[in-house]
């Protein structure tokens, strides 16, 4: 295991490429989650237009 | 019925919604089989040792990050062609994604740069196209946060955007056209692939993950972007998980 996780010697580049793509990832899920929901928060405060 | 319904985001909002949890599952899929294969099965490279590594995460993000741009390319031609409201916000819901994959390709450029070619970056052809692309990227978002009436953001947006997919092909060729660090394509339409089939099919299997992720994450996002620009609208309100959101 911690032959693996040395990566030969390059495990500051593997990791930290996969590590800040993971992160990348968490950080884009998230915040479109909370976009989700503050949009529809907004929408749902929203008064509808009456149909003309 | 017809697919033209659907242009409509009354009609894509649900769809939407019922078809991201299907590709976020097979990205998710794509992602465990893929590092499986690239960190499980597939060997140590003779020259790289275990540096190569960062190629099932590099070139599946750096192709991402051009195939983004193409599709927002298209929907931006879609805008200003017909004026449809939908194409517009598919472009703008690809634009943080297409960011996202274009920084990821380069800092784990960067990271496999440094032991391979003893250099984190270089101001070769492809990472300086590509570093352009980041800032494409940006300056659509920019632009359209800059514009207030969303359908003239929508019309500069679909502009810059088209004007500047004239740097996809320069992305794409550079390798050739220019003497760079950057080694040529492994992976062509046009020729056999010059790199072991294990290693080939990691890679692939990684691309097909971040093809989903970003077609799951797009399409939440373009979910949002409706209500964001729709609220108001009557189809909005009658929305069964709104209602239970103010409830």
């Amino acid at each position: 295991m911690s032959e693996f996780l040395a990566m030969g010697g390059y495990a500051f580049y593997v990791w930290g490429s996969y590590g800040v793509a993971a992160i990348a990832i968490v950080v884009e899920i998230v915040s479109v989650r909370a976009r989700r929901r503050a949009a529809a928060r907004l929408a749902a405060a929203t008064r509808p237009e009456q149909p003309k | 019925m017809s697919l033209y319904r659907y242009s409509s985001p009354a009609a894509f909002y649900p769809l939407a919604g019922m078809m991201a949890p299907w590709f976020a599952g097979a990205a998710l899929l794509c992602t465990v089989a893929g590092l499986w294969i690239g960190f499980g099965i597939a060997p140590t490279d003779f020259q790289q040792g275990e540096a190569y590594r960062i190629i099932f995460i590099h070139v599946p993000s750096a192709w991402m990050s051009m195939f983004v741009y193409l599709v927002m390319g298209f929907w931006s031609v879609l805008a200003l062609s017909f004026n449809t409201r939908l194409s517009a916000m598919m472009a703008q819901a690809l634009a943080p994604t297409g960011a996202i994959m274009t920084f990821v390709a380069l800092w784990t450029g960067a990271l496999w740069g440094r032991p391979t070619w003893g250099t984190y970056w270089a101001w070769d052809a492809r990472m300086t196209s590509e570093l352009i692309l980041l800032f494409l990227y940006f300056g659509v978002m920019a632009l359209r946060s800059a514009i207030d009436d969303p359908r003239r953001a929508d019309r500069a947006c679909a502009v810059l955007t088209i004007v500047g997919s004239v740097n996809i092909p320069i992305i794409y060729f550079s390798v050739q056209w220019w003497n760079t660090l950057h080694q040529g394509a492994s992976v062509s339409l046009t020729a056999a692939p010059k790199m072991a089939s294990i290693m080939l099919l990691g890679m692939l299997v990684m691309s097909f993950a971040a093809w989903f992720y970003a077609i799951a994450v797009v399409l939440w996002r373009v979910q949002a972007i409706i209500l964001e620009r729709e609220r108001g609208a009557a189809w909005v309100a009658e929305l069964p998980k709104l209602r239970s959101a103010v409830a």
